[in-house]
């Protein structure tokens, strides 16, 4: 559905974006997660053609984003990181002038509205003013904007930006609920948004892709590896003792040691979790508490993180 | 609906909707009133038609003030508030968003032009002038309105700042409308262009005395179409950086 080939992008000198290839499959929820700066909404502005490359080839549904820009927005519903309302409107009448202006016909613009209303729970705040209205509202019509005219392709730009914790819950559900009915590119910085939304995705570092895949293909591809907090009774190095028998085990740091009890962080693989489990009671350590110390996505991205950096450390 | 009509619409809906709009209007039709009152109708005797002639000159430098503070939200709001993007990813021509600004602005500043049509008729209740003699006068009045409308576009479309917008168009406009001045300094053939060139002087002068001339109509068409199309190479150039 989309084909991203050797895309680059250059504000003045500096390369925003430079040599992204990647490419997504129909009716995929696409998570695109980087950190801030990292290239993520220039390159979503490419693929809503607010942007047009510097160098490289976009293609979505074989029309090419240079070339055809006019039959790519036809088939695209972009929601910017700021949503783009025109606030003296209502609601109503923002998206009916958004449904029209990407070329639904005057007699299925009430359907359509109706429709995106119903998707993003705006119906009860149709006749509303959208500058009266909160932020999380802001954010859905911003979401509703996108697919009034029912695009093939959703693509967001941080949708849950500056929203609070139900709010979040309610955007995911949201984004999840498109899946099947639209092809949706997602991106974020907040990793537990991802993990929680898309089934595939996409890492950009300093403007290239570093890794992909779904999150289990990525956990599998970088070993696994995650970081286990341990909890236990006793002096800490009874229990670092015992770690080390563990096969599989890494580096194991003492966080805390204090009121006879002590926190430990270990590089283990998740499934040799039982395993350490069973090392730490064997060696007759008191075992309060095991965790994950991060998500498996943070764990992966860190991981990305760290190596992206290392060839720069060491070319410094 | 085309797109620019559409756009045209929303544009003019939200000039009616907020105050600003109204408060540009209503000063300048407070100043144009007191321009009338203290200069066109003076206080020697004058005929009628010398008053209206009067009347519709200070009238165009009012019309073009309008036209510029009109304008300066036109693209700029669009930047600043980041809705550009909605009608950059929307299927719309450059040229189609250009179009429906310039046209919402074009709309609201007639409402304006027409509301001044008090103060002739106040002259025709003690004297005497021809209806062409008005009509011209406001043909003339919509021209160099569509022209500083059309260069408040531009000044628009080249920052997100209103203010920064307004200051640039009005520039401009100066710049145009004392392009005469440089007749004075020059020789010829450029003392004949520049003055040929400047927004108001030989071809305002006409419709002002009730006098149509073709060539004045294709001038402020021509100002109207370069400004605008200038804007729309800044849109397009935009996209680019």
């Amino acid at each position: 559905m989309i084909q991203v080939e050797g895309l680059t992008k250059y504000y003045g000198r500096h390369a925003a974006i430079g040599n992204l290839t990647f490419s997504i499959e129909r009716g995929q929820v696409v998570g695109f997660l980087g950190l801030n700066g990292a290239g993520k909404s220039t390159t979503l502005k490419v693929l809503g053609c607010v942007l047009l490359p510097t160098s490289g080839r976009v293609s979505i549904e074989g029309c090419d984003v240079v070339r055809d820009p006019h039959e790519i927005r036809k088939r695209i519903g972009y929601l910017p990181e700021q949503p783009p309302l025109y606030e003296e409107m209502t609601v109503g009448e923002y998206l009916t002038f958004v449904a029209q202006l990407r070329g639904v016909g005057a007699k299925e613009t009430p359907a359509h509205v109706a429709d995106a209303e119903e998707k993003t729970a705006l119906r009860d705040v149709h006749g509303e003013v959208i500058a009266g209205l909160s932020h999380g509202f802001r954010q859905r019509v911003g979401v509703a904007q996108a697919l009034v005219h029912k695009p093939a392709l959703l693509v967001l730009d941080e949708p849950t930006a500056g929203l609070d914790p139900v709010q979040i819950v309610e955007m995911r559900s949201m984004i999840q609920r498109l899946r099947g009915s639209h092809t949706v590119l997602v991106s974020s910085h907040i990793l537990s948004e991802i993990s929680q939304t898309c089934d595939h995705l996409l890492i950009i570092q300093e403007g290239e892709i570093v890794a992909r895949g779904t999150e289990q293909e990525l956990e599998r591809r970088l070993g696994g590896g995650s970081r286990v907090e341990v909890e236990v009774a006793g002096p800490a190095a009874k229990a670092v003792a015992a770690i080390r028998t563990v096969p599989g085990a890494g580096g194991v740091d003492i966080e805390s040691e204090q009121d006879g009890v002590a926190r430990l962080r270990v590089e283990l693989a998740s499934e040799q979790r039982p395993a350490l489990a069973r090392a730490l009671v064997g060696a007759g350590v008191d075992l309060l508490r095991m965790d994950r110390a991060e998500g498996r996505l943070e764990s992966i991205f860190l991981k990305l993180a760290r190596e992206t950096r290392e060839p720069s450390k060491e070319a410094a | 609906m085309s797109a620019a009509l559409l756009i045209a619409r929303r544009e003019l809906g939200s000039y009616l909707r907020t105050w600003s709009g109204y408060l540009v209007v209503a000063g300048c039709l407070a100043l144009n009133a007191l321009m009338f009152h203290a200069f066109a109708m003076g206080s020697g005797s004058k005929r009628s038609a010398e008053v209206i002639s009067d009347f519709f000159y200070y009238s165009s430098g009012m019309t073009m003030t309008a036209a510029i503070l009109l304008s300066m939200r036109l693209l700029a709001e669009e930047r600043q508030s980041g809705t550009l993007a909605l009608l950059y990813s929307s299927p719309l021509r450059d040229h189609e968003i250009v179009l429906g600004k310039y046209l919402s602005g074009m709309a609201f500043l007639a409402i304006y032009i027409l509301s001044t049509v008090y103060l002739p008729l106040m002259v025709i209740v003690n004297g005497k002038i021809s209806v062409g003699h008005l009509a011209a006068g406001y043909l003339g009045l919509m021209l160099i309105g569509s022209a500083a409308m059309a260069i408040g576009t531009f000044g628009s479309a080249l920052t997100k700042s209103q203010v920064v917008a307004a200051v640039t168009s009005a520039v401009l406009l100066v710049t145009m409308l004392v392009a005469w001045l440089l007749a004075h300094v020059t020789e010829r053939p450029l003392s004949t262009i520049f003055p040929a060139m400047a927004l108001h002087g030989m071809h305002f002068s006409p419709f002002q005395k009730g006098v149509i001339h073709v060539r004045d109509i294709v001038y402020y068409g021509l100002v109207t179409y370069v400004a605008l199309f200038a804007s729309t190479r800044v849109l397009e150039a935009r996209r680019w950086k």
